[in-house]
């Protein structure tokens, strides 16, 4: 579904990716795991066109896109739940979720729209009973649920989402990431970035470790659990454990 | 006063006030899609007038109103093709400045392709002496079509921003432009967009005002700064509330000739431009709760 190699991004002189190369098969949930500031959201700005690489191919079903434009992607499968949720808060829940299809509307498939609608509705009962309010007055967890919402109306094929847990109590948590497990079985791909080691490794399949712009660590998502390095940095657990 | 004065001047009020709504509309489209106070939006408005009274003198008044709209509405495209979209990396306020220069050149494009004289579009209906009693106020039936025209630009772009997706897309771009491309959205288009509409809005502001205000190559910067005032008023960034406004500021200029002498009119939009930013920078209708979601 999605091959990344040797990709650099980064803004003005600031090189973010230092030679990324990554692989998501189609149907899998892959994560990328690391600290503030590895470099997690501009790889996915970057596969989602926002962020033009200086250096490296991005392949999405097996097209090269890394000059694409971000409608392109969108237009082909790839849709985007940025970090921060990014809605438009003066809008309606519903005026949200219909700008997601926006791409869709432009082809004139408003049928297939409207169904993406009420599956979302079905997926997040919430959102059918508050589709009228502004999503600025929404709280967290329904803001991040109308940031998935709106990306899987231009039915995509590879999601890509963005700390979805970020700052959600960890309920909400799981239903978000039980909602990516159903996403799934639908046969959507997802590629998911986290801080939330524990939480993404339980739900995924396979994930990376990131640190400064480079992928350090690759692996099945059991074997990341039991990996020293990634329990030592990424789940907490005590150093002296496993230094004595 | 008496009742037909007083109505006298509600009317001249509104009149007035609609061309200034005109304006503002067009600031506050623009502005919201790309955070630029357009100071050419006054030549719009003149070039509208201009472009639709030379066509009318070779052809029918609807037509040429039309064709004056679509060119205006061009030039508006092409302002943000050839100076905005490429000067994205200065600042706002260097943009904001670049349209102070864009107005002073079509001015004097203006000024050499019409030369100075004040010209007038014909009358819609009737000509200059005819008139229409309202409880004895004698208004020119041009002023009911400023009216109407308002009115239905009004409702217009009401539902265009509010039912259509493609203002739905406008407003998304001006909520949130990465979350609007990552919806698909091409926000350079809708930018341009803006400055179509704005353009046009300005030139159909230009034809309906023109036989009763007469058109002048340099009657856009006048209207620039009682536009921004308007704008400002109702709440920068809402195009509806401009309306409202609009109509305000021009009730309150034409009462207040009969209270004071002449020449303190253009003082007093100033004042009240000076008066909202101190007290109410959001403006009389931006409502709080709404535009505190919003980042300006």
């Amino acid at each position: 579904m999605l091959k990344i190699k040797n990709l650099e991004a980064g803004y003005d002189k600031l090189k973010v990716l230092k030679g990324i190369s990554l692989h998501v098969n189609s149907g899998e949930i892959v994560t990328i795991l690391g600290a503030n500031g590895a470099g997690k959201s501009t790889l996915l700005n970057t596969i989602a066109s926002l962020v033009k690489p200086t250096e490296g191919e991005v392949r999405f079903k097996g097209r090269n896109v890394q000059t694409a434009r971000p409608d392109y992607m969108v237009t082909n499968g790839c849709a985007l739940v940025p970090e921060g949720r990014q809605l438009f808060p003066a809008m309606t829940v519903r005026e949200n979720l219909i700008l997601g299809a926006y791409t869709l509307y432009g082809r004139r498939d408003k049928k297939i729209a409207n169904e993406y609608l009420s599956e979302i509705y079905s997926m997040f009962p919430v959102l059918d009973a508050r589709k009228s309010q502004l999503a600025g007055t929404l709280s967290g967890g329904e803001q991040q649920m109308v940031a998935i919402g709106r990306a899987l109306m231009s039915g995509p094929d590879l999601l890509l989402m963005d700390e979805p847990s970020m700052g959600l109590a960890p309920i909400i948590v799981k239903t978000i990431f039980k909602a990516v497990l159903t996403l799934r079985a639908r046969g959507k791909t997802i590629l998911i970035v986290e801080q939330n080691a524990r939480a993404v490794l339980e739900i995924a399949d396979r994930g990376y470790v990131m640190e400064t712009g480079m992928l350090v660590i690759e692996g099945d998502a059991g074997e990341l659990l039991n990996n020293n390095d990634v329990k030592r940095a990424y789940l907490g657990r005590d150093y002296k454990e496993f230094t004595d | 006063m008496a009742l037909n004065q007083i109505l006298q001047y509600i009317f001249s009020g509104i009149t007035v006030g609609s061309i200034y709504a005109f304006v503002a509309i067009g600031y506050n489209i623009i502005y919201n899609s790309t955070g630029i106070i357009n100071f050419a939006q006054g030549e719009f408005v003149m070039l509208g007038g201009m472009i639709a009274y030379t066509f009318s003198n070779f052809m029918p008044l609807l037509p040429a109103i039309i064709a004056a709209i679509l060119i205006t509405a061009a030039i508006g495209g092409l302002i943000e093709n050839v100076f905005i979209r490429r000067m994205r990396k200065t600042s706002v306020l260097g943009m904001i400045v670049i349209t102070i220069g864009l107005s002073i050149l079509i001015r004097e494009f203006a000024l050499s392709i019409w030369d100075e004289q004040i010209r007038a579009l014909r009358f819609f209906t009737g000509n200059e002496i005819s008139s229409v009693n309202i409880l004895g106020a004698r208004i020119s039936p041009q002023v009911l079509w400023v009216l109407g025209v308002t009115l239905v630009l009004t409702a217009g772009l009401y539902f265009f921003l509010k039912f259509t997706l493609t203002g739905q897309a406008m407003r998304a771009c001006s909520e949130n432009p990465t979350a609007a491309k990552l919806c698909g959205i091409r926000t350079d288009r809708m930018v341009s967009l803006s400055f179509m509409v704005s353009a046009g809005i300005g030139a159909l502001g230009g034809c309906v005002v023109s036989p009763l205000t007469q058109t002048h190559y340099a009657m856009g910067s006048d209207l620039a700064i009682k536009g921004f005032t308007v704008a400002i008023l109702g709440g920068l960034g809402n195009p509806m509330s401009a309306v409202a406004a609009g109509i305000l500021l021009g009730l309150i200029e034409a009462f207040s000739i009969s209270i004071l002498p002449m020449a303190y009119k253009d003082v007093i939009s100033i004042i009240i431009l000076l008066i909202v930013l101190v007290a109410r920078p959001s403006g009389l209708f931006g409502s709080r709760s709404a535009s505190a979601l919003k980042d300006y």
